[in-house]
């Protein structure tokens, strides 16, 4: 704790000279600096306070923006047309519309998680109160907090100390947001920068989320061997009453549950999560099921699993109460920020809400008491399912094959599908009673529902692939590792040498969220390629379901086949979004824990010694959020390459190096003050990768820094060497921009290689101890 | 045929792809090009007409035409198994963030190419670069040689059948044999 305010108040207090009453004093900030480490140069940094290491990372990677509309619409000038160099009435290009829309879209996702945090940390106070300790894991984590540390300088000991925290990253937010308005900023690098900036934020926000959850609710506590938890609609007992719960806010779900276990009833109803809110019902609950990702919101809804539906927070569908009532499922908003168009029952009797939702008076309610939630739930739940497992939820075989008939073929659904499915083949094929084709939409479909917004004769389409599906549905018995938060000191103690060395190849962190491409069978086979390279491969959100979704020969999953720990070839699920911010304190970890470097408001330093030398990659295959856009924002200012699938592409910018220019990838030499090329490592900060083969070449060369060892360096051009090798057929024509002296040249490939640097005219080079801060030059050159 | 974006939501804005309304049409705008590359994306084994993949077709064009190709993601690894070598090959951002810089002087480092034929990338990835030229790299002409219409390019194909764009890639390829190429 470095700080509190202090409020006293006296009613009455005799004393042998007088009598005081009503007596208020209050103090604003009581500064308790037990934490013996120096404050770094950026406490809490303000908008600008980060700006150069920004524009050092920005002028390597600069942006490639692909609007995705020509104009811009948001003021009365408007509409105005950018295209090709055209400015707006404000004086604005599309460059800088273009950042602009970027940081507006991780404004919204930091603010996401962190009005979350907020609302955690709000409730929790008042449950635990504020002097509750934070413990993220015993004496195995003393780093409790290591974004928080490194951002704001503070070291929180209780829950109450993460509201100064949080005051300092809502203020931060306010005032990007600010930065959009018209008439401010107008370079579309300063606006890069303040999307960093947002970034950097959400992590702080994600954090406080996440650490507050763990250290209240009786979470793992970085626990690498975390229970294994039930996964896949298959593992439901539908003959119970099941209560579905869909967002990322756990706190209405712990009620659901604390009811349960307060009646001794745990064995009579099932309760299963959708998104993120699953993660964090197994982390509380061990009989709690994670249903699936995202994307299958409708999927689940329409097939009728749900007796009763609960919706809190972020990434919920809007038409979801529709999907339930056509499934005769009541629906119980319970976030301030998701309330569904329903009156407001909270200080109604719970009596009351339970006859109203079992008899259909109403068909949803919005109830912001978790413990209210909790109860009318259940009790829904009981009543109400006796009557809807007698319910014909999804089309019948021979339905869809007299509806498949009527289709026009005029191909608008597959016109309007993300994927480009071929609907209407499928649909033909269905007409003429082969249901095949349907059947293999299945696996490829996101769910989204478009095909059906758009079919003019308003056939049910997702309707019938989920039947045609409904067998391989039913099959989903798997197993996920319950997220186990942050990574143990000890951990990276033993890690951070290897790492840092270049001799445990990287760390993969595939995370985010499901809007795949074809399906989540991509993210399984890039986590066990990698796991079986002996690369730590970390994962969170809807990624670590979809990863924990397939099974290897031996019938197990990914999380049954390796271990859990943060160690080469360990494939550990950290939790929930908020858990994201566990990746980033890992690396931020290694450079504190293992180099001992200074955390504490030292933000600059951190990155820096991140971005030379630890070889992490971000993977969202299937990111399609705001809030995805904001934690890779954060990892971007910490120096940490992100790849996306095809579908992020839509965030409409890159950042990408060019190999082709020497002169972008000097650094310093910290021992000699000399500037060094060290090639283009890592090439880019933010890419859209095409195909899974590519995202794994472009993973194991994302993984290359420049602080290497010869050892390291050889082991990380081997794994990039085989992989493109094996997936593009080829040798790569950029070893030479990789290889510093013939020691990194893998011992097998030396014939190889040695041809390809020689038509390159390659010359041999330095390790430098690389910076890209003039500061951290230990000589200066003279 | 339609010139209707492929993808519905797809609407441009202010600009809007010219039809090409016939294959010599693209034919005739490759032979004036001085710098033609032909970029082609992952969906060139994905895609079947007349059971034959959309790469082959490909191959027969880029041999005829002497157009040189960039091949994203792993497609590099299906063209030499298919024996073809194509000029170049890095992802899909890459060779769009090269062609927005003026400065960049081609796979062969002689001159930045003027024109840019697009094929056989996912839709809306296409789309995307495709926006990005336009707004960001004035001077380049672009073509797409997909059979679904592509708003933000110079040229587009409309929606097509299989057949036609079979027919259409075929045309355009015997229009280069019979001439030598470009």
């Amino acid at each position: 704790m470095t700080s509190k305010n202090v409020h006293v108040k006296i009613e009455e207090m005799k004393t042998s000279t007088g009598l005081i009453k009503n007596l208020e004093v209050s103090i604003g900030k009581i500064v308790d600096d037990s934490w013996t480490e120096p404050m770094g140069p950026t406490p809490m940094p303000s908008l600008t306070a980060l700006r150069d290491w920004d524009f050092k990372l920005l002028n390597r990677y600069k942006p490639f923006y692909m609007p995705a509309c020509d104009l811009c619409c948001l003021c009365t000038y408007g509409k105005c047309d950018l295209t090709a160099g055209k400015r707006g009435a404000c004086g604005l290009d599309m460059a800088a519309q273009s950042s602009r829309i970027v940081l507006l879209a991780c404004c919204i996702g930091a603010a996401t998680h962190t009005a979350h945090a907020r609302h955690m940390v709000h409730h929790l106070i008042e449950k635990y109160g504020r002097r509750f300790p934070l413990d993220v894991g015993g004496l195995n984590v003393k780093v409790e907090a290591p974004v928080i540390r490194l951002v704001t300088g503070v070291k929180p000991a209780t829950i109450g100390d993460l509201e100064e925290v949080l005051e300092y990253a809502e203020q931060q937010i306010t005032q990007a947001v600010a930065v959009a308005h018209t008439g401010q900023e107008g370079n579309n690098l300063d606006f890069e920068s303040k999307a960093f900036h947002v970034g950097m934020i959400d992590h702080v926000g994600m954090e406080v989320g996440d650490i507050a959850q763990v250290s209240t609710l009786g979470f793992p506590k970085a626990e690498p061997e975390a229970p294994l938890v039930s996964l896949g609609i298959g593992t439901v007992d539908t003959t119970k009453p099941v209560i579905m719960c869909i967002g990322h806010n756990v706190i209405p779900s712990v009620g659901i549950i604390d009811y349960m276990k307060d009646n001794n009833i745990t064995d009579k109803l099932e309760v299963v999560g959708l998104c993120c809110t699953a993660h964090d019902i197994t982390r509380y609950y061990n009989r709690g099921r994670i249903v699936g990702p995202i994307s299958w919101q409708l999927r689940f809804i329409r097939g009728g699993f749900a007796d009763v539906v609960v919706l809190d927070e972020q990434c919920v569908r809007t038409d979801a109460f529709d999907e339930a009532r056509k499934v005769h499922a009541p629906v119980i908003a319970a976030s301030e920020k998701n309330c569904m168009g329903f009156k407001n029952r909270t200080d109604d009797p719970a009596d009351e809400i339970v006859s109203d939702l079992v008899s259909g008076k109403v068909a949803g309610v919005l109830i912001l008491d978790p413990e209210k939630v909790g109860e009318v739930a259940v009790r829904v739940a009981q009543q109400i399912a006796p009557v809807r497992k007698k319910l014909k939820n999804l089309p019948e075989l021979s339905e869809i094959i007299e509806q498949a008939k009527t289709c026009r073929q005029c191909n608008i659904c597959q016109r309007s599908c993300p994927q480009d499915l071929k609907i209407p083949a499928a649909i033909k094929a269905a007409a003429e009673g082969n249901l095949a084709p349907l059947t293999d939409l299945y696996e490829y479909c996101i769910g989204c529902g478009r095909c059906e917004e758009a079919c003019p004769i308003k056939l049910n389409i997702h309707s019938y692939i989920i039947k045609a599906g409904e067998r391989f549905m039913m099959e989903e018995t798997n197993y996920c590792r319950a997220g186990r938060g942050a990574i143990q000191d000890v951990e990276i103690r033993n890690v951070g040498s290897p790492i840092v060395l270049g001799e445990i190849p990287g760390i993969l962190a595939v995370v985010g969220c499901s809007n795949y491409p074809k399906g989540g069978k991509d993210v399984y086979d890039i986590c066990r390629e990698f796991a079986n390279r002996r690369y730590i491969v970390v994962t969170s959100g809807c990624s670590a379901m979809s990863a924990g979704s397939y099974k290897n020969a031996e019938g197990k999953t990914l999380y049954e086949e390796f271990p859990g720990g943060f160690e080469a070839g360990g494939v550990l699920n950290v939790g929930s979004c908020v858990a994201n911010s566990h990746i980033a304190g890992a690396a931020i970890k290694v450079a504190n824990i293992f180099a001992k470097r200074s955390l504490r408001g030292n933000y600059e330093e951190i990155a820096d010694y991140i971005y030379n030398r630890l070889g992490a990659v971000g993977l969202a295959w299937g990111a399609y959020s705001q809030k995805a856009a904001a934690i890779a924002a954060g990892f971007w200012r910490l120096g940490i390459p992100v790849l996306v699938g095809p579908h992020g592409s839509k965030y409409r910018r890159m950042l990408l190096g060019r190999e082709d220019k020497p002169e972008d990838w000097e650094v310093f030499d910290a021992r000699t003050g000399n500037k060094v090329n060290v090639g283009p490592a890592p090439e880019h900060l933010f890419q859209t990768v095409e195909t899974p083969q590519e995202a794994m070449v472009t993973i194991a060369k994302l993984c290359i820094r420049p602080n290497d060892t010869w050892k390291g360096r050889s082991i990380k051009l081997s794994h990039y060497v085989d992989l493109h090798k094996r997936l593009y057929g080829t040798m790569p024509q950029d070893l030479h921009l990789f290889v510093r002296t013939m020691a990194d040249v893998p011992m097998t490939l030396k014939d190889e290689f040695a041809k390809i640097l020689e038509a390159k005219g390659w010359k041999e080079t330095v390790i430098p101890d690389p910076t890209l801060l003039p500061r951290m030059v230990r000589k200066i050159k003279e | 045929m339609s010139c209707e974006p492929w993808q519905c939501a797809e609407v441009s804005a202010t600009k809007k792809a010219n039809p090409i309304t016939k294959p010599e049409v693209a034919v005739a705008m490759i032979k004036k090009a001085q710098r033609p590359i032909l970029v082609v994306g992952s969906n060139a084994i994905e895609r079947w007409m007349e059971g034959k993949e959309l790469i082959e077709y490909l191959i027969d064009f880029a041999r005829a035409s002497k157009v040189p190709v960039v091949a994203t993601a792993h497609m590099v690894g299906e063209f030499l198994k298919r024996g073809y070598e194509p000029a170049g090959f890095m992802s899909a951002m890459d060779i769009g963030n090269r062609l927005v810089d003026p400065e960049w002087q081609g796979i062969d480092g002689k001159g930045h190419p003027d024109l840019a034929l697009f094929v056989g990338l996912p839709f809306y990835m296409e789309g995307l670069i495709l926006s990005g030229l336009m707004h960001f790299a004035p001077e380049l002409k672009t073509i797409t040689l997909d059979n679904m219409y592509h708003p933000h390019a110079s040229w587009s194909f409309p929606n097509g059948t299989l057949e036609e764009w079979a027919s259409n890639l075929k045309v355009m390829t015997s229009k280069f044999e019979e001439e030598g190429g470009k």
